[in-house]
């Protein structure tokens, strides 16, 4: 191989003050080749990011600093640079695309100013010249009519098209090295299948080098060409992508490789229990035309939902964003208010009724939510979190504390440790906090809202078997909604797939991933990372045969 | 966003028609007579009672509103009792030192405060930080009347580079006018300097934690366009928000520094149309300074449009 685009060698950044440890990273040592796609896994807090900033130079001022080591670009001595020569090489050289498109791109400048102000920065092309640029661009990364979406907003934009408007911005000066940190995470099955390869189509395009952070193996299996694997600031393991992928020398990457969720779901016997959530015709509409505005926008966001749960029974709700499963369980809850239908809970149609009516039954339904870092008050102790529901509905302060306890043992956590603040937790042990919170109410319906969307595929997978669990343990209801299908095969026994706002397809998991009837539903199937392959390491070798993705020329 | 400029509109006819009955009231219920106050100390009961009723008020408090407020309709605010001219032409000479004594204390406030609210951001933590967070305390405790004269003393009694008081006309000259102007308004501006750097600083330094702010910089932007560019505008809504109040307390809060200044305006002509009981003239100074404060919020709110494009009404 020619000289490689970027190589690190011996890489320590430092963190200054107290933390977990001294050094964000340590020992790194990697190379990405010309045209080369290569991809760091790690769960979060592994380090990934912190090398993707480093060597763009961005770390975190006062917080973080390169100790020692080298970072070549192109075989640029990076580490010795000044700031100004740093800026300078930032968008020309290289560039970094981020994982969330909502936040990246700044909410009050055009989009088409955000690309070309890579040009401004760093060229002298006039302001004609630059918008021709842009323009070029924006075709490039295939963005439907640029002409006039040049001029909008980041937020006149689906998430797929912000992440292309990233892409064109950090590609418009053709740099060598691509920083892609987690750069569909937080996109949609079908979108994340579409960045991919429009990923790929770039880098083809000028050979350049991409390093693409990841946590998750079936988008390492689609893109990556090596692997590198880290954990706790360290690399454990690094190597071809087949190589890493089928024969995994660290038990680091075989148990992430283990964690990753099967696309099979597991036999499961039909639940005959009674119907605890019942709702039919179920219609919730937003937006209203009245006289000042004739021409508001209506959004159907649920048209005609007629779903089932049974007591002991997961039915899953899979959909891309916006395809109004959030608001089915928004409505179910009484969160929102349903605009036509009826919501049955235990055979009581609870759609229409009054509030101060519907308050005793909201113990019955209970929620948890996505994200377990802003669903918990930071300023509230975990006990407090716990028993202030079961507290409203009458129960002693002193027995709240008592079922609080033992809940938490429930969920695998220390009872003890209810005194503490959720800062105190990681993120898979606030959701089980959250899990215990939800309960507390002595349910007979649980709705998880993407309750493992936030997190890392190991703690995924214990927060599912715990979901499991408690499912079993207080025979409970649940409606469990998610965009992922892996997520999905592993705990549902039913699954209702929407789109649009309607259910185009309902049946048993097994029948749906066996035999998906909707086309909607086979797009989903098609669109997901590694969907060939299973990435259970036990397995490996079995699969071998069968599960084969095929190799890209190097 | 036409439609709701013209709903906005129409929603001040209430508010308005709230302030009216509301001065009206409190006035009439103020235990003192002008008529008395107008007669002097030797006045006989007759004389009070005539002069009262040349004024109108020994008409049913009702009638006396629905006079008043259907003249206010008409464009007509009455005559003074104390000054002897018509209210319009008293609030007409007395706007303008007023006017500009508001305005330049602003421009100064925001040229001052949001360069060092974004400094003071920028250098989160550091001794730049520290002192302007430090002035910004001191600002805020200080009385008005206490800068006020420490201005005087200093700038005109020991350096003697500016008068102590008075205004000039901008008729007269703009160099006069201006130089009459420096003292009061950087009095008057020193607690809005303190309110807006905070509100800069804290804003700048929320915004300066997004996404989009290492994409900037993941660009190869400068530090300089990323703070005034990316940063600054994103954390305008709030910073317009506490300007636009500050330009609404202004109009009260140029009540002492006039007096301290001793400037002709309508601060000066409140003061003096309460101490006289001057009811028309209390009337309409109120009723123009409630007006004077709806349209400036709702400036802000159409400019809220202006600064971000998700906002639309």
């Amino acid at each position: 191989m020619a000289e490689p685009v970027l190589e690190i060698a011996n890489l320590a950044v430092a963190i200054n003050g107290s933390g977990d440890r001294p050094y964000a990273v340590r020992g790194i040592n990697l190379t990405v080749g010309a045209n080369e796609i290569v991809c760091v896994v790690g769960e979060s807090g592994s380090g990934k990011s912190v090398t993707a900033q480093a060597v763009m130079g961005l770390l975190p001022k006062n917080a973080m600093q390169v100790e020692t080591g080298s970072m070549r670009l192109q075989g640029e001595e990076l580490t010795t640079k000044s700031d100004v020569d740093l800026r300078a090489l930032r968008g020309t050289r290289m560039a970094m695309v981020f994982q969330e498109p909502m936040t990246a791109l700044n909410p009050v400048e055009r989009v088409g100013d955000q690309i070309a102000e890579v040009l401004e920065v760093h060229t002298d092309l006039d302001p004609k010249a630059r918008r021709e640029r842009v323009l070029e661009m924006m075709r490039a990364v295939h963005l439907p009519d640029p002409e006039q979406m040049i001029d909008a907003y980041p937020h006149q934009l689906s998430g797929g098209q912000r992440q292309r408007i990233m892409i064109a911005a950090a590609l418009v000066l053709d740099p060598a090295l691509l920083i892609a940190d987690e750069p569909t995470t937080a996109l949609d099955v079908t979108t994340q299948a579409q960045i991919l390869k429009l990923v790929k189509e770039m880098q083809g395009r000028k050979k350049t080098g991409v390093l693409f952070i990841t946590h998750d193996f079936g988008v390492v299996s689609e893109i990556a060409d090596r692997v590198v694997v880290m954990q706790m600031g360290r690399i454990v393991e690094q190597g071809p992508c087949e190589e890493v992928l089928r024969n995994p020398r660290e038990d680091y990457t075989r148990m992430l490789l283990a964690a990753v969720p099967s696309m099979t779901p597991p036999k499961r016997s039909p639940v005959s229990g009674p119907v605890v959530l019942q709702t039919e015709k179920l219609f919730k509409t937003y937006g209203k035309r009245s006289l000042f505005q004739p021409r508001a926008r209506i959004v159907n966001a649920v048209s005609d939902v007629s779903l089932t749960v049974r007591r002991g029974e997961t039915l899953g709700i899979v959909g891309e964003s916006g395809s109004g499963k959030s608001t089915v369980a928004r409505c179910v809850a009484r969160l929102v208010e349903a605009t036509s239908g009826a919501i049955r809970i235990d055979d009581v149609d609870i759609a229409s009724m009054k509030e101060a009516k519907f308050r005793p039954m909201r113990r019955r339904v209970q929620f948890i939510f996505q994200d377990p870092y802003r669903s918990l008050n930071p300023r509230r102790t975990v006990g407090e979190a716990i028993i202030e529901g079961p507290m409203n509905f009458g129960l002693g302060r002193k027995e709240a504390l008592q079922r609080a306890r033992d809940l938490m043992a429930v969920v695998h956590l220390s009872p003890d440790a209810i005194d503490r603040y959720p800062h105190q937790f990681s993120g898979g042990q606030r959701q089980r906090i959250c899990i215990a919170r939800a309960l507390a109410m002595e349910p007979e319906l649980l709705i998880g809202d993407e309750p493992v969307s936030a997190l890392d595929v190991s703690v995924q997978d214990q927060v599912l078997k715990l979901l499991d669990e408690v499912r079993r343990r207080f025979d409970l209801a649940v409606l469990f909604i998610t965009h992922d299908l892996r997520v999905a095969a592993q705990v549902c026994d039913r699954i209702a797939v929407m789109q649009r706002g309607f259910i185009v397809e309902q049946g048993t998991t097994s029948e749906v991933f066996a035999a998906p009837r909707h086309e909607y539903t086979r797009a989903l199937f098609d669109a997901a990372p590694g969907r060939n392959r299973e990435f259970f390491a036990a397995k490996a070798a079995d699969m071998a045969a069968e599960a084969v993705v095929p190799g890209r020329p190097h | 966003m036409y439609g709701y400029l013209f709903r906005r509109l129409l929603g001040t006819i209430p508010v308005m028609l709230v302030v009216a009955v509301f001065i009206f009231l409190m006035l009439r219920l103020t235990p003192s007579d002008p008529a008395a106050i107008i007669a002097g100390d030797n006045a006989t009961t007759e004389q009070v009672a005539q002069i009262r009723g040349q004024l109108g008020l020994n008409r049913p408090m009702i009638e006396q509103f629905f006079i008043w407020s259907g003249n206010v309709l008409s464009g007509d605010f009455g005559e003074s009792f104390f000054f002897k001219k018509t209210v319009a032409a008293l609030i007409g000479e007395r706007i303008e030192p007023t006017l500009s004594l508001a305005l330049f204390t602003i421009l100064i406030a925001v040229l001052v405060a949001v360069p060092l609210g974004v400094l003071a951001a920028h250098r989160h933590g550091s001794w730049i930080d520290r002192i302007v967070m430090g002035f910004s305390v001191l600002g805020f405790s200080v009385p008005v009347f206490v800068v006020g004269y420490l201005l005087i003393y200093l700038f005109a009694i020991w350096l003697n580079w500016l008068p102590v008081q008075g205004y000039q006309r901008i008729a007269e000259g703009v160099g006069g006018w201006m130089q009459r102007l420096i003292l009061p308004s950087l009095t008057l501006s020193v607690i809005y300097i303190a309110l807006i750097a905070r509100m800069t600083r804290t804003s700048v330094l929320e915004v300066l934690s997004e996404d989009y702010i290492r994409t900037a910089r993941a660009k190869g932007q400068n530090e300089r366009v990323v703070l005034f560019r990316h940063a600054l505008r994103n954390a305008a809504v709030p910073i317009v928000t506490v300007i636009g109040l500050g330009v609404a307390l202004l109009i009260g809060g140029v009540v002492v520094t006039e007096s301290v200044f001793t400037i002709p305006g309508l601060g000066r002509l409140t003061v003096d149309a309460v101490l006289a009981r001057d009811y028309p003239t209390i009337q309409a100074v109120i009723l123009l300074f409630s007006f004077v404060y709806v349209m400036i919020n709702l400036a802000v709110d159409m400019l809220y449009t202006l600064l971000d494009p998700r906002i639309r009404y």
